[in-house]
């Protein structure tokens, strides 16, 4: 794993707000494109459903991932922000505990956009 | 609905009774240095855990409210009535549909729905665009030719409302309307009712045989005779309607006259031709004839 500190790049910090962004394209289109065809297509509503929380679990489980990357990243916590001197090692800890922020508001939208699936019973007519 | 508004009013009261509670205790009381250590306890508690708890109860309970994402739970969706409107230049075409959503009966430029009951329209448009919109129950929606719109409603009150159409169609989008008698259920279901029975035959008039003589029946359908056009507004029980032409003149035997006789005088760009070069009294009888609907 040592590869992966050497690596300088933004994606560690952009990886959570992608994923909550893939999810929530993944849900309203999956479904909008169901309740469109709903006859063509062999599948149940239920079926819908439950592939869109296995795919919101496995959204949820990559933010949690790069949420720990973070962590790991800044220290796990041993230093405290600001982080503004002009080092690498400010640089990299500020981007770990921003990317660290980033995947826990990510982790509360994908959780807010999984809302409707627990609640929702069938397609409008 | 209702209960919506009550839980967000008394939601919204209890947080907005506490932030300023904080903000007075916060400015009257000496400030004394908080530790590290409590100040992020106090930050991570009260600035993100608890409005996320709070937003994520809300809209799940806002989500569960929605009548339509849980039509499995008892009695969410009994009794729905579904109903096609077609908007046509320059009127509305209203076809009820039964329980399994085949047509049940068609009418025109008047809608009939019970109080209290929500009604499901499924929105389309024949030619250009138009836009269904009864102002005092909701609010509007677009008719697009080659789509179905979808819009629920659920009236409170019982009484005659109006309803215009609310995109611009052509010269007499300022003439097409209809109007909405919302009546109490069991009205509502006695309603449906007779117009769903077998057609009993109106009585044979001279203004009936004329009406079919002059070639009326090509256009208009009226349920019980031989006349099923589906090119204008079905015309079953016309004579009970609030309103002749789509909203545009009350409904008097002397409006149904002057329609007949030149309906573009009226409405411009009505596709209806005139029939002025009828005798006076043809004109009067097929009006009397199809006043006497109901």
């Amino acid at each position: 794993m040592k590869w992966l500190r050497e690596i300088e790049t933004f994606w560690t910090l952009f990886t959570a707000p992608t994923v909550w962004a893939l999810h929530f394209l993944i849900c309203y289109v999956a479904f909008a494109v169901f309740c469109a065809k709903q006859g063509a297509l062999a599948l149940s509503f239920d079926t819908v459903r439950l592939a869109l929380g296995g795919v919101t679990v496995v959204a949820l489980g990559v933010i949690v991932l790069s949420a720990w990357l973070a962590w790991r990243q800044w220290g796990f916590g041993t230093d405290d922000p600001p982080h503004d001197a002009p080092t690498d090692e400010d640089r990299r800890k500020f981007q770990g505990f921003a990317t660290l922020l980033l995947a826990g508001l990510s982790f509360v939208a994908v959780l807010y956009v999984s809302v409707p699936l627990l609640f929702i019973g069938a397609c409008q007519s | 609905m209702h209960h919506l508004f009550i839980v967000m009013v008394i939601g919204g009261a209890i947080i907005w009774a506490l932030t300023i509670g904080v903000l007075a205790y916060a400015g009257r009381t000496r400030p004394k240095p908080m530790s590290v250590r409590g100040a992020s306890r106090l930050i991570v508690w009260g600035g993100v855990a608890f409005p996320v708890i709070v937003l994520f109860l809300l809209l799940s309970y806002a989500v569960w409210l929605m009548p339509q994402v849980r039509p499995w739970l008892p009695g969410a969706m009994d009794g729905t009535a579904e109903i096609e409107v077609t908007g046509e230049q320059f009127w509305w075409r209203i076809l009820y549909l039964d329980q399994a959503g085949k047509p049940a009966f068609e009418t025109a430029n008047e809608l009939h729905l019970p109080v209290g009951r929500r009604t499901t329209f499924r929105l389309k448009a024949a030619d250009v665009i138009h836009s269904f919109w009864i102002p005092a129950l909701g609010g509007k929606m677009d008719m697009i030719p080659g789509r179905d719109n979808t819009l629920s409603l659920e009236p409170t009150k019982a009484g005659i409302y109006r309803g215009p159409c609310a995109e611009f169609c052509g010269t007499s989008h300022a003439l097409m309307a209809f109007s909405v008698v919302v009546m109490e259920e069991a009205d509502y279901l006695a309603w449906r009712a007779a117009r769903t029975q077998a057609p009993v035959a109106p009585q044979k008039t001279s203004g009936q045989e004329l009406f079919f003589r002059h070639g009326c029946a090509a256009c208009h359908a009226i349920a019980g005779t031989p006349a099923i056009g589906r090119i204008g507004p079905d015309l079953t029980a016309v004579g009970e309607r609030q309103t002749l032409a789509a909203g545009t003149l009350s409904n008097t035997p002397d409006s149904m006259i002057r329609f007949i006789r030149d309906p573009a005088s009226i409405k411009p760009g009505v596709k209806m031709p005139a029939f002025g070069m009828l005798p006076d009294g043809d004109i009067e009888a097929i009006s009397a004839w199809l006043g006497g609907l109901k």
